[in-house]
């Protein structure tokens, strides 16, 4: 992990030693004690740069190298102290790894980052008319669908318009198009609704079929 | 710190349970905690020692025979103590771990026991031998004696903590009840991981490929079946059925039964005896596992001075067993259909349990996942061995990593009965997860939180968790107030749950156990009278744990002098090694608070040194030096 030379590190007291420590370390480069989870985002605690992008690959690799050194399971023999912080860190790592390696959630998380709140827990109400309209139509269709063929094919269509949203999201946000890119991750959010509601009569259907 | 102190600070904070002194902890073993059997197992640089009693025998019966005297006995003598005085005996007690009243009544009639009502409600209670006994302290029984066993075996060496196994199903309040009883016996449990990862785990699947696995568990009384997916080094278990009334005891009991009826042909028609019975069951037994590895046996049975002889071949035997076994493969279609899995696509099949050495048990099993299962590693002891290397793993080191899941969504009742997910399902644990509520009722003052488990949408078709009541919610109109919720699960699978209103600042929080565990004070209370004969165990141990804390604040001074000691006059140095030399002084000793005493007055020396050494690291930050050792232990990930 190269440190950029933007912002001097925060520094903190060692809870061991008393030395001073940058709020982001893990363990203390002086007397090694492992420190209890730094106020810094989902991205940098993973060591991943912010952005939509995020190639999974690698943040499962980041993710499982950082459970590596700070899960609980690690720490089984050290003191009550320590064993509390690894369990703290390995808590931020967890909600960190959930948060990226969701389209839907890394997308509202970064746009919260940018300053542009997403509200993914607003249900109910689709604001948007044409959105509205689309998801109706849709819906039906799944709704309708009575044989394995038409549902596989509605599936398959719905998860096409999943993958082309986080294409748009991706395009907007680079652009620095953020009005935009909230209005992509609300539609996103419908979006897989729809195809998890797709792939549920998939396997329902199937499974009827045999 | 008093010892009730100690109590509380163990069932409110997980993470900060008091460790022991390192040298003197004594053997981690691998525990299989189950229905009708324990195991115990020691791993050596990944060698595991099923540890055996003199006799040979590996099999703990987990059945406990509580004497008049007040003597507990446990394992075969009190297995054997059954017939003769059933009253005084506990069998299964696994089935009630973490139950309520309301649980045990679709148990009913399988359980022989006589329940206690309670009027609290709460975890269920058992009359024996004229006692009322929880599954906690019965299940602390068995440990006491597992630890014993394993104590012999390793020639006196002391065992002080363990991983011990849990059904992958077990919900929290049935793993708090393990951990409960597990510290009774004064054992620390380092880990709970589920039966049939244990089992993977022995098999080493862990290195192996990823993709679907299963594993197939079927015991004397019980029948699990498990799918777990493999990625990365995680295990998570992707699906779980079972019958908890289906084990190989129904084959001895069909077996028993075509005896007693060739018997009657032999010595003419007359009302069995209980003599009979007991001769027949064990003939039974005897015959199933002879033909596990013959085609056919014959058997005596004689009760009362006759005698009858038996004849049977592999063939009777499997029709005879057939309608059980088949049971166990339709649970196995279900399951392998509601995962919405394809049998096809599971790489391998694991048996667990001393039923799958029946060769029809194994054939079935082949042909129904379509490849032979693994089962080279002795099935009644696979989940043991497992544990014991994942206890190996915890406490001297492994690269492999055993992350787990949630097994079951969590959530709250809101209102109309719907249940709110707070923390779904597979979920990867230790989490923290928060959601905000609101009142409904101008002027509200109180909230009611009822936690609940499991994967349903309505309240009462999952299982009761626990409920508490926020009060002091300042005056506020309808839906003003922001109440949060919040979930904690730490590595072991165990849920806290705090509630907080926002809007005041005014900050309320409830730590809730379990409805159907065991409250605070009586936790503190059996602690104290499993302590009672232990009292000067509980001051060493105090003492130990004060002196490790000593020696690693020692260390940590130490490592400060090393790269900072130029900041320090010859006088504040000498003050500084001086206290250290108390704190070494004190760790010799063996009075506890003269340590603790030695440790601030070193915090003190060292205060002043601290506040300099704060000072250098922001200088230097601000002139952009040493940046790099300041952040240097960031990494990770690589
Ligand atoms: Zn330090």
């Amino acid at each position: 992990m190269v440190m950029t030379a933007q912002a001097m590190p925060a520094l903190m007291p060692c809870w061991s030693c008393k030395g001073p420590v940058a709020t982001r370390a893990l363990f203390c480069s002086v007397c090694g004690a492992v420190q209890g989870p730094g106020p810094i985002d989902h991205f940098t605690r993973l060591g991943l740069k912010a952005t939509f992008d995020v190639d999974l690959d690698e943040l499962e690799k980041q993710y499982f190298g950082f459970q590596r050194r700070l899960h609980p399971d690690r720490f089984a023999a050290k003191t009550p102290k320590e064993r509390a912080l690894s369990q703290s860190q390995a808590t931020a790592l967890n909600e960190a790894y959930e948060t990226l390696k969701d389209p839907l959630k890394r997308a509202a998380y970064l746009l919260e980052l940018m300053g542009h709140k997403v509200d993914l827990t607003a249900c109910g109400t689709i604001s948007d008319k044409s959105l509205l309209m689309e998801q109706m139509e849709k819906r039906e269709a799944i709704a309708d669908a009575d044989s394995v063929e038409t549902i596989t094919k509605l599936s398959a269509a719905a998860d096409t318009d999943v993958l082309s949203c986080q294409c748009h999201i991706s395009a907007a946000i680079n652009g620095e198009n953020l009005d935009e890119a909230v209005h992509l991750t609300i539609r996103l959010k419908y979006l897989v609704k729809l195809a998890e509601e797709a792939r549920t009569k998939k396997s329902r259907l199937t499974r009827q079929a045999r | 710190m008093s010892d009730d102190g100690l109590v509380m600070l163990q069932l409110c904070e997980p993470g900060e349970t008091p460790a022991p002194h390192e040298s003197e902890r004594g053997a981690a073993v691998g525990i299989d905690l189950g229905t009708t059997n324990s195991v115990v197992a020691l791993s050596f640089e990944t060698e595991v020692e099923v540890l055996r009693a003199a006799d040979g025998k590996a099999l703990i019966p987990s059945v406990v025979h509580y004497k008049d005297d007040g003597e507990v006995v446990v394992g075969q003598a009190a297995r054997e103590a059954i017939l003769e005085s059933p009253d005084h005996v506990v069998t299964s007690i696994k089935r009630l771990m973490g139950r309520g009243i309301e649980d045990v009544k679709s148990l009913a009639g399988t359980l022989p026991y006589t329940l206690e009502p309670n009027p609290d409600g709460g975890m269920v209670r058992l009359r024996v031998a004229g006692r009322v006994l929880t599954p906690v302290e019965i299940s602390a029984d068995i440990l006491r004696a597992i630890k014993a066993r394993a104590e012999e075996a390793l020639l006196g060496k002391f065992v002080s903590r363990a991983v011990i196994t849990v059904p992958a199903y077990f919900d929290d309040a049935a793993r708090t009840a393990t951990k409960d009883a597990a510290r009774l016996a004064d054992i620390e449990v380092l880990r709970l991981v589920n039966e049939p990862t244990a089992a993977a785990l022995a098999y080493g699947l862990d290195n192996s490929v990823e993709g679907l696995y299963a594993v197939y568990d079927l015991g004397g009384g019980t029948f699990d079946i498990s799918i777990l997916k493999m990625e990365k080094g995680v295990f998570q278990v992707k699906a779980t059925g079972g019958d908890a009334v289906l084990g190989g005891d129904d084959i001895d009991h069909s077996i028993a039964e075509h005896f007693l009826s060739q018997r009657k042909v032999a010595v003419g028609d007359h009302p069995i005896s209980s003599g009979e019975v007991k001769q027949a069951l064990m003939t039974a037994r005897v015959a199933k596992e002879c033909l596990t590895s013959r085609p056919s046996g014959e058997w005596m049975i004689e009760v009362d001075g006759k005698p009858s002889l038996h004849t049977m071949t592999r063939e009777q035997l499997e029709s005879l067993a057939a309608p059980f076994v088949e049971r166990t493969i339709s649970i196995c279609r279900d399951v392998v259909e509601d995962a919405g899995i394809d049998v096809a696509d599971i790489q391998g099949v694991v048996l667990v349990g001393g039923s799958t050495r029946m060769p029809l048990v194994r054939a079935r099993v082949a042909e129904f996942f379509g490849r032979p299962p693994l089962s080279n590693i002795n099935p009644d002891e696979v989940v043991a061995v497992g544990a014991a290397l994942q206890a190996e793993a915890l406490t001297v080191g492994s690269d492999t990593l055993l992350l787990d899941v949630t097994p079951l969504s969590l959530g709250i009742e809101t209102m109309g009965g719907i249940v709110e997910k707070v923390i779904p399902r597979n979920t990867p644990i230790p989490v923290a997860m928060a959601q905000e509520f609101t009142t409904y009722q101008d002027g509200q003052s109180a909230m009611a939180i009822h936690v609940v488990q499991g994967e349903r949408e309505m309240v009462d078709q999952n299982r009761s968790l626990a409920r508490f009541v926020l009060r002091g919610i300042p005056p506020m109109t309808a839906g003003a107030a922001r109440i949060r919720v919040q979930f904690q699960v730490d590595a072991d699978g165990l849920l806290t749950v705090s509630a907080t209103e926002m809007t005041t600042g005014v900050e309320q929080q409830v730590v809730v156990k379990p409805s159907y565990g065991l409250t605070d004070d009586e936790m503190a209370t059996m602690l104290r009278d499993s302590l009672v004969h232990a009292r000067d165990d509980m001051a060493q141990r105090l003492l130990t744990e004060a002196v490790v804390e000593a020696q690693r604040s020692v260390l940590a001074v130490q490592s400060a002098l090393s790269v900072d000691q130029d900041l320090l006059s010859a006088d504040e140095r000498q003050a500084i090694d001086a206290a250290i030399e108390q704190v070494n002084a004190a760790c010799a000793g063996s009075d506890r608070d003269a340590v603790t005493q030695a440790v601030d007055d070193l915090e003190n020396a060292t205060k002043s040194f601290a506040e300099k050494r704060m000072d250098r690291g922001i200088r230097n930050a601000l002139a952009g030096m040493s940046v790099d050792r300041l952040d240097g232990a960031l990494g990770g990930g690589e």
